[in-house]
């Protein structure tokens, strides 16, 4: 097995901290960074940097939708049910017919 | 070493055994979206309103992390929730309901701030996001800030939070996209290539790179002293 040099490590960090790695190659990673500060401390900071992201998504929340804009959705969508329904009805009659 | 970090990291094996592409992310149930997408095709109008709520905060989420302006973001998430509806016909397969949707409010979104989707942007190489190394007699180091008193939660961190959402600001939208897809909005690789188009390969690339560049803008800030 070849020895990973630190740069070989960086590009394949994301697939990593996402387990999108084969077996093998964690093993190479896992067995470079067991030997390697330098690298221990980036991984570290990057996979900090990803949770810090996932959090981000609890912080903000829109405000409640206005009775007119959801009257609109509304509308549209019942635009699209009556069209599916009117489509269904053609194809009953045509197979009756 | 790996045990000098406080939360070690740990071998990382993929979940399925038989090879790679399996995503360690957890997802928010997303059977739940699916599955009112499919109510709403079959005309089951008592699906309609959890289906509002459940996009609406993700899409405001996304396009306010994309658009910079909370107003902006409240008025594409509303206006991608309409083409939603009026297009929902198009929805041939409601599994993908979750790319489909965050491809319309992309597209608005580029709409709202009248640039084209089609705007070629550089590629950033990985060598721009290498941290230099320094041997000092002592051994080899890399001139990194100390991350280890950051947090790895939000919570109550306000000057951290405007920091991050100020730097994946800044990230070139090519990057910030796949970021936002990913790693907030918890897409698959597969999802987040159909949102926007390019194959997987190319959601890992950049989504490596957009993560490279954010860490090395906090990198940077937290060199420059700034403690949140």
């Amino acid at each position: 097995m070849t020895k990973l040099e630190c740069k070989e490590i960086f590009e394949k960090l994301s697939e990593y901290l996402d387990r999108q790695l084969p077996p093998d190659m964690c093993d190479q990673i896992d067995a470079h960074i067991g030997a390697c500060p330098p690298c221990v401390q980036f991984v570290e900071s990057l996979r900090k940097t990803m949770e810090l992201c996932k959090d981000l998504k609890e912080e903000e929340k829109p405000a409640p939708l206005r009775h007119h804009a959801l009257s609109n959705l509304r509308s549209a969508y019942q635009k699209f049910s009556r069209e599916r329904n009117a489509e269904k009805g053609v194809l009953k009659n045509g197979s009756e017919a | 070493m790996a045990g000098n970090l406080e939360a070690p990291i740990g071998p990382l094996r993929p979940q399925s055994q038989d090879g790679a592409v399996e995503s360690a992310a957890p997802r928010p149930a997303p059977n739940k979206e699916v599955e009112l997408a499919r109510r709403l095709i079959a005309g089951d109008e008592s699906a309609f309103e959890p289906f509002v709520s459940a996009f609406q905060t993700k899409l405001f989420q996304y396009t306010y992390l994309t658009c910079g302006q909370r107003e902006d973001a409240e008025e594409v998430a509303q206006e991608t929730l309409l083409k939603v509806f009026e297009n929902l016909a198009q929805l041939r397969e409601p599994e993908k309901v979750r790319p489909w949707v965050f491809r319309i409010a992309r597209n608005v979104c580029y709409m709202k701030r009248r640039k084209s989707i089609y705007a070629p942007e550089e590629e950033i190489s990985l060598d721009q996001l290498m941290p230099s190394f320094k041997d000092d007699g002592g051994g080899r180091r890399i001139e990194i800030a100390d991350w280890k008193g950051l947090p790895d939660t939000l919570a109550m961190k306000g000057e951290l939070r405007d920091m991050l959402r100020e730097a994946i600001g800044d990230l070139p939208d090519l990057y910030r996209n796949t970021l936002l897809l990913r790693d907030v909005e918890e897409l698959s690789t597969e999802e987040t290539a159909e949102v926007l188009g390019v194959s997987a390969d190319v959601v890992k690339t950049r989504l490596h790179r957009a993560r490279l560049m954010l860490r090395q803008r906090l990198d940077a800030q937290l060199l420059a002293g700034v403690r949140p």
